[in-house]
């Protein structure tokens, strides 16, 4: 296999390897809170032990990137290939990582029945994957586009968790007695919020990437 | 996919203003290439190059076998003209004046000019005198100021430490990377403005190259350096503007920076990835 191909096939693995965290990420995102509307203390464990997983895909792509880095030396568009796949895969990480926080939260809040409508906190979450899915396809076909308008999704999430937390703060003042699980809300609530802010970063990652400039997708 | 201009510019904000050098107003050019064409009989070997090269940079030049960047640096000290069947059109103006013009003297112009070749071509002499050729064909006999000029040569090319207790050995005796710095210095002494290099680290080993890399580095606060190249890494590495030629032609002329990460063709983009050449 000539140097170039070699090249070109080792990439497509790194591709092939963000695919998988990055899937395997929203998952976990998605199976935490499903564990938390059931309160599934079982699965919320299991979010824990397979993040190990997730964080050791991370340092694979990393790893991975280093050694093309080292042996190709690449220039241009394929040097920016690969620094935006490891960011990205870095942003995916951290989904997992807020995943495990969610799952934490379920654990701590145990079998005491939710006080809280949680429909705000579903329509966050529906939307917080969606985006994430999106981003991931939109990642791979390196489409701008589509990555600008999923990016633009965010404002909505952002109003959704203000909108949130100012609920979950005034159901607090008025049951004392359920602060402890309001507060864990409020971080599920946030966690969320911080996970769409990722699916940003990896549309501006893609805009550096086919641009070779920086971008603001969302101030 | 990607977002047409228009559109990019009405809903996507840049954090950052566009990357392309403006202008160099405050750079002096040294060569002014204009509309160069040249033919090795019936071969158009280099195709209305328009090239500026600054005082005080190192300008690499890259590109595929074959697609004139040699031919173009011989030509601006006019060793192109040992080819019989060369001919040019066009304007190469160095200083203020055409050296294309026949007024202008080969002699002239190599004593303002100095050339480093791809592999180290010390004479059979001892170092001193390796040092010393150029000076003495120029008129200057006194020992005192051979000497000075020898000293300051060798210590310009980084070599004098290695070398100061054996000046009087035979340069063929030391090693690759020496000779070339040797080399260096042999051009160092004719005091020139520019320092032509034809791949002149292609034949040394990897610490060898890293010393007349850090060399180039610390000539061009003197002299302007242009360098032909066909190592990726050392033209990212140590020059200022890069210029890529394919087929005789100039294709992309920009900042190095611009070049090795947001080319403006699509053929430099290919070349420096390795997808040919």
């Amino acid at each position: 296999m000539v140097v170039r191909e070699r090249f070109e096939q080792e990439l497509k693995e790194v591709q092939e390897q963000f695919i998988e965290i990055a899937n395997k990420s929203v998952n976990a995102l998605k199976l935490a809170f499903e564990a938390l509307l059931n309160q599934d203390l079982e699965t919320s464990l299991k979010i824990l032990e397979d993040d190990l997983i997730i964080n050791r895909l991370e340092e694979e792509i990393n790893d991975h990137v280093i050694l093309m880095i080292a042996k190709q030396q690449p220039v241009a568009t394929d040097l920016r290939r690969l620094m935006v796949l490891v960011k990205a895969a870095s942003d995916m990480e951290r989904v997992g990582d807020y995943a495990v926080n969610i799952a934490k939260e379920t654990i701590r809040i145990g079998k005491d029945p939710l006080i809280f409508p949680t429909t705000n906190l579903q329509t966050m979450c529906n939307k917080t994957v969606e985006m994430l899915e999106s981003i991931i396809k939109a990642f791979t076909e390196e489409d701008t586009a589509h990555a600008k308008e999923i990016a633009e999704l965010d404002d909505y999430v952002d109003d959704l968790y203000g909108a949130t937390v100012t609920l979950l703060l005034r159901a607090g003042a008025e049951n004392p007695a359920h602060i402890s699980q309001i507060t864990h809300l409020t971080f599920v609530c946030r966690y969320l919020e911080r996970s769409a802010d990722h699916a940003t970063n990896i549309a501006e990652h893609l805009f550096y990437l086919v641009k070779g400039k920086h971008y603001e997708l969302n101030n | 996919m990607v977002l047409g201009v228009k559109e990019e510019n009405t809903i996507v904000k840049s954090i950052h203003t566009a990357t392309k050098p403006s202008a160099d107003v405050a750079k002096k050019i040294v060569y002014d290439t204009r509309n160069l064409n040249l033919w090795y009989g019936d071969h158009h070997g280099l195709k209305d190059i328009n090239l500026s090269i600054y005082e005080n940079e190192v300008t690499a030049i890259i590109g595929p076998s074959g697609c004139g960047k040699s031919t173009y640096l011989k030509t601006l000290n006019r060793m192109v003209e040992l080819v019989p069947s060369v001919r040019t059109s066009g304007e190469i103006v160095y200083r203020e004046r055409n050296i294309l013009d026949k007024s202008y003297t080969v002699e002239e112009l190599r004593t303002r000019v100095g050339m480093v070749f791809q592999k180290p071509n010390p004479f059979p002499k001892s170092i001193y005198d390796n040092i010393a050729y150029g000076p003495r064909i120029h008129g200057i006999k006194n020992k005192k100021i051979l000497d000075e000029i020898v000293e300051k040569s060798l210590r310009g090319a980084a070599i004098w430490d290695e070398v100061k207790d054996r000046l009087n050995q035979n340069a063929y005796g030391l090693s690759g990377g020496q000779q070339q710095r040797i080399c260096i210095a042999r051009c160092l002494a004719i005091e020139p403005d520019v320092i032509l290099m034809d791949e002149p680290t292609s034949a040394l080993d990897p610490i060898s190259t890293l010393k007349v890399e850090e060399l180039v580095q610390e000539l061009k606060k003197d002299y302007s350096i242009i360098i032909v190249t066909h190592n990726m890494q050392q033209a990212a590495r140590i020059s200022d503007r890069t210029a890529f030629f394919l087929s005789g032609e100039v294709v992309e002329y920009d900042k190095t920076d611009v070049i090795f990460q947001t080319p403006a063709d699509q053929r430099t983009e290919d070349y420096i990835s390795g997808r040919f050449g």
